[in-house]
C-alpha cells in the first residue's frame, strides 16, 4: 500500500505541474492584452509599454513562466489588477467563506443523499422509489444559479423567512477572525446571536450548492445498495434469520458506502465549481465571487490564482479519497485508480 | 444468386436479421420505460422548436418596446416582457436554437478531438499512449467548469468562445472512452485478419476500430448534451457567453436577476427552459444507455 500511495503522490506532482502549465498558458499565450487593460482605455502606447514592463509582461514567455513557477513556490501568485493586492492575500481573505459554504453543502449531501438512496433501494419499484428517481433526475438537470434565484423568490420574497444573501445581517458584527468561518469563529467568541445569524444565512446557499450533488449521491447509493440487496452474502444473512435492520445496516449500508465515497469525493469538484455560481447569486464573499469579479476586468493573476487553488484542493481531495478507498476496501488492487468528475 | 446457396451471404443475412431484432428490442426498451419516453418526447419538442423557431415565435426576439417594459404575462405577451420591452416567449424560443446549436457544437468538437487523441493513443500504445494519456489526466484534474471558465475568460467573452472553451475541456472524456475501445478492439480477430490481409495502419484504425467505437461515442454524446446546455448557460450567466440582448437562456437569467423581486417572469421562464431541456436530454440519454447496455437495467 505504501507503494501505491507513493505512486499516487508522484502522479499528483505531475498533475500539479501540468496544471501550472495550463493556467499559465491560458493567460499568457492567448489573445487579450492585460497590460492595455491595466493601463486603461485611453493610455498611450508608451504608457501601456511601461505598465507591461512594470508587471514583467514584456519578457519572453518561457522567462515569464519561470518567474511564475518560482513565485508559486514562495506562495507568490502575483498581484491582482483589480484589488491591487497580492492574489495570495485576496485568496486568504475569501477562501474561508468558500470552505464554510462547501463544507455545509458536503454535510447536506451526505446527510440527505445516503439515507434517501438507501430508502429508494429498499422500496425499489414502489411509488417512493419513483418519486426519488424523479427528484434525482430533476436535481442533476437544474441550473444551479436559477435554482438559487427560485429559492430566493420563495423563501425571501414570498415567505419572508430567510435572508436574500450575504453571510450576516446588516446589524450583525463580524466575529473576531480565527478560522474565517463565521460559524466557528462566533462560537469561539461565544457570540450566540452571530452564530445563529450566520447559520440562517448559510441555509439557502448551501441548499442551492448541494442540490445537484445530493441527486448524484442518492443515485449512486441506490444503485450500489440494490446490487448488494441481491448479493449472495445478504441472502445468506437473511436465510440464517438475521433481523432485517441489522442486515441493512451491517451488510448493505456499510458496503454500499465504499463506491459512494468515491462519488462523494468527485462531487467536491462539482461543488467547488458550483461555488462560483452560488456565490454570485447569494452575494457570498468567497473566491467564486472574487473570480467572477476578476473575469469582468480580465484580471488574469486573480483568475489564475482561483483556478489553481480550486484545482489543487480538488486534486488533494481526490488523493485522500483514493487512499481512503483502498483502506476501506481490501479487495482493491493497488493499480492505478482512475478519478474523474465533472 | 439465391441467398441459401452461399454460406457467406447466408451469414450476412442472418446477421442483418439479428441486428434488426436487436434494434427492435432497444426501441422496445426505450419506449417501455415511461421516463425515457417522456425524455424522448420532450427532446423532440425542443429540437423542433429550435429548428422552426421563426414559426413558433410570433414576435421579434430583439424588438424593443419601451412603453411595454417589464410587462407581466398577458394575452399579448404570454410570458411577459423584459427590461427593454422584448417579448420573453420569443426570446426563449430563439434561445432554444442557440442553446441546442452550441451544445451540439461542443459535443462535435470535443468528440472529434477526443476520438483523434484516444484512437492514436490506443492504437499505437507504448510511449505515444503514455504521453497522450498523461496530458489527458492533467485536463481531467481540473473541475471542468472552473477550467472552462478560465479558458473562456482567456479567449474573451462570447458565445462562440464559451463553446470552444467547453469543448477544449471536455475532449478528455472522449479520448479516454475511445482509447479503451481501441485497446480492446485492436486484438480482436477481425482486426488481426485485416492486418494479415495487408491493410495499412490508418485503414485499420479508421475502418475497423473507429467504426466499432461509434455506438459508445453516440451514447456518451446523448448523455452529455444536457450537461453541455447547462455548462453554456452557466458560462453565459457569469458573463462569459452570449452577451445581452442576444436571446440566450443563461444571459436572460442574468438580466432578470436585477428585477426578480418584482418581475419574477423575466428570470423564471428562461431558467425553466434550461431545466426542462436538460432534463429531457438527460432522461433520453439515460434511457438510451440502459437500452444499449443491459447490465445497467434494474
Amino acid at each position: 500500500m505504501a507503494r501505491y500511495i507513493l505512486r499516487r503522490l508522484l502522479l499528483m506532482i505531475l498533475v500539479l505541474f501540468g496544471m501550472s502549465v495550463i493556467t499559465f498558458a491560458l493567460t499568457h499565450v492567448v489573445p487579450g492584452n492585460p497590460a492595455r487593460l491595466l493601463a486603461g482605455q485611453h493610455a498611450t502606447q508608451a504608457q501601456v509599454e511601461a505598465v507591461a514592463k512594470l508587471y514583467g509582461l514584456d519578457r519572453p514567455v518561457l522567462e515569464q513562466y519561470w518567474v511564475y513557477i518560482a513565485g508559486l513556490f514562495r506562495g507568490d501568485l502575483g498581484m491582482s489588477l483589480t484589488t491591487r493586492r497580492p492574489v495570495l492575500d485576496d485568496l486568504r481573505q475569501y477562501l474561508p467563506a468558500t470552505i464554510e459554504l462547501t463544507t455545509a453543502a458536503i454535510l447536506l449531501v451526505i446527510g440527505i443523499g445516503l439515507p434517501t438512496g438507501m430508502l429508494a433501494a429498499i422500496r425499489r419499484g414502489r411509488p417512493v422509489d419513483h418519486l426519488i428517481r424523479f427528484f434525482t433526475v430533476a436535481g442533476v438537470s437544474m441550473p444551479i444559479f436559477w435554482f438559487g434565484i427560485v429559492l430566493q423568490i420563495v423563501f425571501y420574497r414570498n415567505l419572508q423567512v430567510l435572508p436574500i444573501g450575504g453571510r450576516l445581517g446588516i446589524i450583525d458584527i463580524e466575529p473576531p477572525r480565527v478560522t474565517g468561518a463565521y460559524l466557528v469563529d462566533s462560537l469561539l467568541a461565544g457570540e450566540v446571536d452571530t452564530f445563529l445569524s450566520a447559520l440562517i444565512h448559510l441555509i439557502l446557499p448551501a441548499a442551492t450548492l448541494a442540490a445537484g450533488s445530493i441527486a448524484v449521491v442518492t443515485r449512486m447509493m441506490r444503485a450500489s445498495a440494490i446490487e448488494l440487496l441481491d448479493a449472495d452474502h445478504v441472502r445468506q444473512a437473511r436465510a440464517k434469520g438475521l433481523v432485517e435492520l441489522t442486515i441493512l445496516r451491517r451488510h448493505v449500508f456499510r458496503n454500499a458506502l465504499i463506491p459512494t465515497t468515491t462519488v462523494v469525493g468527485l462531487q467536491v469538484g462539482t461543488l467547488l465549481a458550483g461555488n462560483v455560481l452560488t456565490e454570485v447569486v447569494f452575494n457570498w464573499p468567497g473566491i467564486g465571487l472574487y473570480a467572477v469579479n476578476a473575469i469582468r476586468y480580465l484580471d488574469y493573476a486573480a483568475i489564475m490564482g482561483v483556478t489553481l487553488i480550486v484545482s489543487t484542493i480538488y486534486v488533494f481531495v481526490n488523493l485522500v479519497v483514493d487512499i481512503a478507498y483502498v483502506v476501506l476496501d481490501p479487495r482493491i488492487s493497488y493499480g492505478s485508480a482512475e478519478t474523474s468528475g465533472r | 444468386m439465391p441467398v441459401d446457396s452461399n454460406p457467406a451471404l447466408l451469414d450476412e443475412a442472418l446477421a442483418a436479421e439479428q441486428r434488426r431484432r436487436q434494434l427492435r428490442r432497444w426501441l422496445g426498451r426505450l419506449f417501455g420505460n415511461p421516463l425515457s419516453a417522456i425524455g424522448l418526447g420532450l427532446s423532440a419538442f425542443f429540437i423542433i422548436v429550435a429548428i422552426a423557431a421563426p414559426l413558433f415565435a410570433s414576435q421579434d426576439p430583439l424588438a424593443m418596446d419601451p412603453s411595454n417594459r417589464l410587462a407581466a404575462p398577458s394575452a399579448l405577451h404570454w410570458l411577459g416582457t423584459d427590461d427593454g420591452g422584448r417579448d420573453i416567449l420569443a426570446r426563449v424560443i430563439y434561445g432554444t436554437r442557440s442553446s441546442l446549436l452550441t451544445a451540439l457544437g461542443i459535443l462535435s468538437l470535443a468528440s472529434v478531438i477526443g476520438t483523434a487523441i484516444g484512437l492514436t493513443a490506443g492504437y499505437f500504445g507504448g510511449w505515444v499512449d503514455e504521453t497522450l494519456m498523461r496530458i489527458t489526466d492533467m485536463f481531467l484534474a481540473f473541475p471542468a467548469l472552473i477550467l472552462a471558465m478560465g479558458m473562456a475568460a482567456a479567449l474573451g467573452p462570447s458565445l462562440f468562445n464559451a463553446m470552444l472553451a467547453t469543448a477544449l475541456v471536455w475532449w478528455p472524456w472522449y479520448a479516454r472512452l475511445v482509447r479503451g475501445q481501441a485497446l480492446h478492439l485492436k486484438n480482436e480477430a477481425f482486426v488481426e485478419a485485416a492486418r494479415v490481409a495487408g491493410a495499412t495502419g490508418l485503414r485499420i484504425a479508421v475502418r475497423h476500430i473507429l467504426r466499432n467505437c461509434l455506438t459508445p461515442i453516440i451514447v456518451q454524446m446523448s448523455l452529455d448534451i444536457g450537461y453541455a446546455i447547462l455548462t453554456l448557460a452557466s458560462l453565459s450567466f457569469i458573463g462569459l457567453g452570449a452577451q445581452p440582448p442576444t436571446p440566450e437562456w443563461g444571459s436572460m437569467v442574468t438580466v432578470g436577476r436585477a428585477y426578480f423581486l418584482d418581475q419574477w417572469w423575466i428570470v423564471t421562464f428562461p431558467g425553466l427552459a434550461i431545466f426542462l431541456s436538460v432534463m429531457a436530454f438527460n432522461l433520453l440519454g439515460d434511457g438510451l444507455q440502459e437500452a444499449l447496455s443491459p447490465r445497467l437495467r434494474r
